[in-house]
């Protein structure tokens, strides 16, 4: 990876990465948490996989939902 | 020649009590307690039963009875908030959630999440459902009911912080250690053995 890249934040670590993506099912992120996410995401191999399982699950939880308020 | 006689429709109070069993599993679920449960589906029914020309057929008896047991949920949740976050100290307040998904020492993932698939084929199948409730259940009692007001209350953070006295921080980490147990739990039990 380009030097200058590793010094941003988040580009060492899709730990952090995917911290920040299960904190946005329930908080706003912060201007600078959107930016170095996307700008991991764009980078990273492994973490868009991490999210599509976040969006899955949301996407499950809210057919769960529709199904048991309607039955 | 006689019309045919209407069906025979049960009573208003039959109809409703018939959801009872219905409406307990979603309280169960919700609360993690079964005397508040009963209490709230209780509650729910006699407000259902004492103005029924509110549900004038405009939608499912079930939809209209859901929604009212929402309420009646979201009134015992504040009733016990001392004890709706209370729960035992275990292992599971100091490890860290993420510490289950595989990171190297650098931070990266020692091996990339799967690849989940299409949602839209696998979430219409009732196993998975099943599946996704169990895996709820399963979850502790105090991550359980927070993760719920999120995700079957629709509760806003802010909403559960005010109802319960709890801080956003204490709040956030529950519920980010329950999306992780979830995701675990699916993983292991759906996606990874499909």
């Amino acid at each position: 990876m380009n030097p200058v890249l590793r010094t941003l934040p988040l580009m060492r670590s899709c730990k952090e990465a995917a911290s920040l993506m299960v904190a946005r099912e329930d908080r706003p992120l912060t201007r600078t948490e959107r930016w170095a996410l996307r700008l991991h995401l764009s980078l990273c191999k492994a973490c868009p996989n991490f999210e599509g399982q976040v969006l899955t699950m949301r996407q499950a939880m809210k057919q769960w939902r529709n199904d048991s308020d309607h039955g | 020649m006689n019309a045919a006689a209407p069906p025979l429709e049960p009573p208003f109070d039959q109809l409703v009590a018939q959801q009872r069993p219905y409406l307990m599993k979603f309280a169960r679920l919700q609360l993690r307690n079964d005397v508040w449960a009963e209490d709230a589906v209780s509650d729910a029914l006699l407000a259902a039963l004492a103005r029924p020309q509110a549900f004038a057929g405009r939608s499912q008896l079930k939809t209209w009875l859901v929604g009212i047991l929402k309420h009646k949920i979201i009134d015992a949740l504040r009733q016990h908030q001392r004890e709706v976050c209370l729960a035992p100290a275990s292992d599971d307040d100091r490890a860290d959630p993420l510490e289950h998904m595989a990171f190297r020492a650098d931070g990266h993932f020692a091996e990339a999440p799967a690849d989940w698939g299409n949602p839209e084929q696998d979430l219409s199948r009732d196993q998975f459902f099943a599946v996704l409730e169990a895996c709820t259940d399963k979850l502790p009692p105090v991550q359980g009911r927070l993760f719920l007001m999120r995700e079957w209350l629709e509760l806003s953070s802010d909403e559960i912080c005010k109802a319960l006295a709890l801080t956003p921080t204490n709040l956030y980490v529950q519920l980010h250690r329950a999306r992780l147990r979830l995701r675990e739990c699916l993983e292991l039990n759906w996606f990874g053995i499909r």
